[in-house]
């Protein structure tokens, strides 16, 4: 698993990048109730918003970490937004997205430096 | 307040605070709890269900002196458009400073504590308020005493008022908005039923050096959990009630603001003090013609939340701006987006159908009756 600064994390299968938000972001956000996830199909460029999630108190932006196609999304979530906080890295993923090369996920953080980084 | 030029004051129990967790923000000039390891969403449920624990010690607390309580009556009732002098011993209301203009200072509760009048202002207004009695009152013999020795506790949901009377019985015999002493954990406190979530509950104005025993006794309590800024948000806007600066503030009447329910027949045309208040030409106008637009509840109908600032329109594309949300967010007892906002009064009625945009997007909201949830004071 890879992270990035904005607290998503990243999970290579295949040639499909599965994308969610850390633990950590979750404790800062607080319980969601509201998720807004892109339409399947859509072309999407690096640090463009394409998710919204709001918590009781305040929305936040959840940006594409890569150049790519979503090609799969969540639609649990959508259902019942309590999930990303119970299981933010496993059932509660965000969107697939089909990249040109999926080794551009090395650039981002392993567990220890994203560790560091929130610590 | 939070340009950072400011001193950020720290609560007299922000130790306890912090013991037990909490996030703290800086919230009107004060390092505020905004909420504890549990969240919003679990410290909001367990306020309707049990009871909540509030320290809201960053509201002003001012107590006005006279040679009577009726003199300060009369005095305050030159800055409000209240009832003061028909506020029986022992009994409180809600009030609110006006302006010439006919906007709205600061809202406030009034108490008739006997020889006084005690009164628990806004935090973000209290310099102002103080500012304004300290101007005004003292020509017409009142005694303007700032209250800076006390923290303010609010105790709030359907078991408060047993968890109140576990440690004093004479808590039973209080009414809502009724006022008096209770002697807490050996501690003598003023305490009002009332608060800012729409349950029964209390606040207590309780010493400094008492404040530890008082606040740990009632933590001791199992029903009794600690609530943050966060879940007291979306407990009064449930509630229907109004937050300075946002809901109501110096360009809103009290016509407009539908608060008009605070201000008494004795205060109107035709009434025995009528007028007598700064900005009485807007409001008594308004009172006779109706005010040109509304503050009224708002039900998104989609799963997204409409937040303070979303555009209201009178159609799905193009159309009018009629309206604005002036808070919003999600009400975790009601399980679906809620907000209020102002709107032209001719879209105003319950069931009007609008749009609000977010993000781009006009989505459906319907005007709608307030309180989203049912007031469960002890009348």
């Amino acid at each position: 698993m890879k992270y990035t600064e904005e607290h998503e994390w990243l999970r290579v299968e295949g040639d499909i990048i599965v994308v969610g938000v850390t633990e950590y972001a979750v404790t800062q956000l607080g319980d969601l109730v509201f998720v807004e996830l892109p339409d399947v199909g859509r072309q999407v460029s690096r640090d463009e918003d394409i998710v919204v999630i709001e918590s009781v108190k305040a929305a936040s932006d959840i940006l594409a970490p890569l150049d790519g196609e979503v090609v799969e999304v969540n639609e649990a979530i959508v259902e019942d937004p309590a999930m990303v906080n119970s299981d933010p890295t496993g059932a509660a993923w965000f969107f697939k997205m089909k990249v040109p090369d999926t080794s551009a996920v090395d650039q981002f953080m392993d567990e220890d430096a994203y560790k560091a980084l929130i610590d | 307040m939070d340009d950072g030029t400011q001193t950020i004051a720290t609560l007299p129990l922000a130790r306890a605070h912090i013991d037990a967790g909490a996030r703290m923000v800086p919230f009107a000039g004060y390092s505020m709890p905004v909420q504890y390891p549990t969240g919003v969403m679990a410290e909001h449920q367990h306020t309707r269900a049990h009871c909540g624990l509030f320290d809201v010690s960053h509201m002003g607390q001012v107590i006005l002196w006279a040679e009577t309580v009726e003199a300060a009556a009369r005095a305050l009732e030159t800055l409000v458009p209240v009832d003061v002098l028909g506020l029986g011993e022992g009994r409180q209301r809600y009030g609110f400073f006006t302006n010439d203009s006919g906007g709205i200072l600061d809202d406030l509760m009034i108490a008739n504590r006997g020889d006084h009048l005690f009164l628990v202002v806004n935090a973000a207004c209290k310099a102002n308020d103080i500012g304004l009695m300290r101007a005004a009152l003292p020509p017409l013999g009142v005694e303007v005493e700032v209250i800076e020795d006390r923290v303010l506790l609010a105790v709030q949901g359907p078991e408060a008022g047993a968890v109140v009377a576990a440690l004093d019985p004479q808590a039973d015999d209080m009414r809502f908005m009724d006022v008096g002493g209770l002697t807490l954990a050996g501690a003598k406190v003023w305490v009002s039923r009332s608060g800012y979530t729409g349950e029964d509950g209390f606040e207590i104005s309780v010493q400094v050096s008492q404040a530890r025993t008082v606040f740990d006794a009632l933590c001791a309590d199992e029903r009794v959990a600690l609530i943050g800024l966060g879940a007291r948000d979306s407990l009064r806007l449930e509630a229907g009630l109004c937050l300075y600066g946002h809901d109501i503030d110096t360009a809103t009447s009290p016509v407009e603001a539908r608060l008009t329910w605070a201000m008494q027949k004795v205060r109107r045309p035709g009434g025995d003090r009528s007028g007598g208040f700064p900005g009485e030409a807007r409001i008594f106008k308004e009172l006779e013609d109706g005010a040109r637009r509304a503050r009224v509840g708002l039900r998104p109908e989609a799963r997204a939340p409409m937040r303070e600032g979303v555009p209201l329109f009178d159609a799905e594309q193009g159309g009018t701006q009629v309206g604005q949300v002036t808070s919003g967010g999600f009400g975790p007892s009601v399980i679906h987006p809620v907000a209020m906002g102002y709107v032209d009064a001719a879209f105003a009625d319950t069931d009007t159908a609008l749009w609000g945009e977010v993000r781009g997007k006009r989505l459906p909201v319907r005007v709608t009756a307030l309180p989203f949830t049912p007031l469960r004071f002890k009348r």
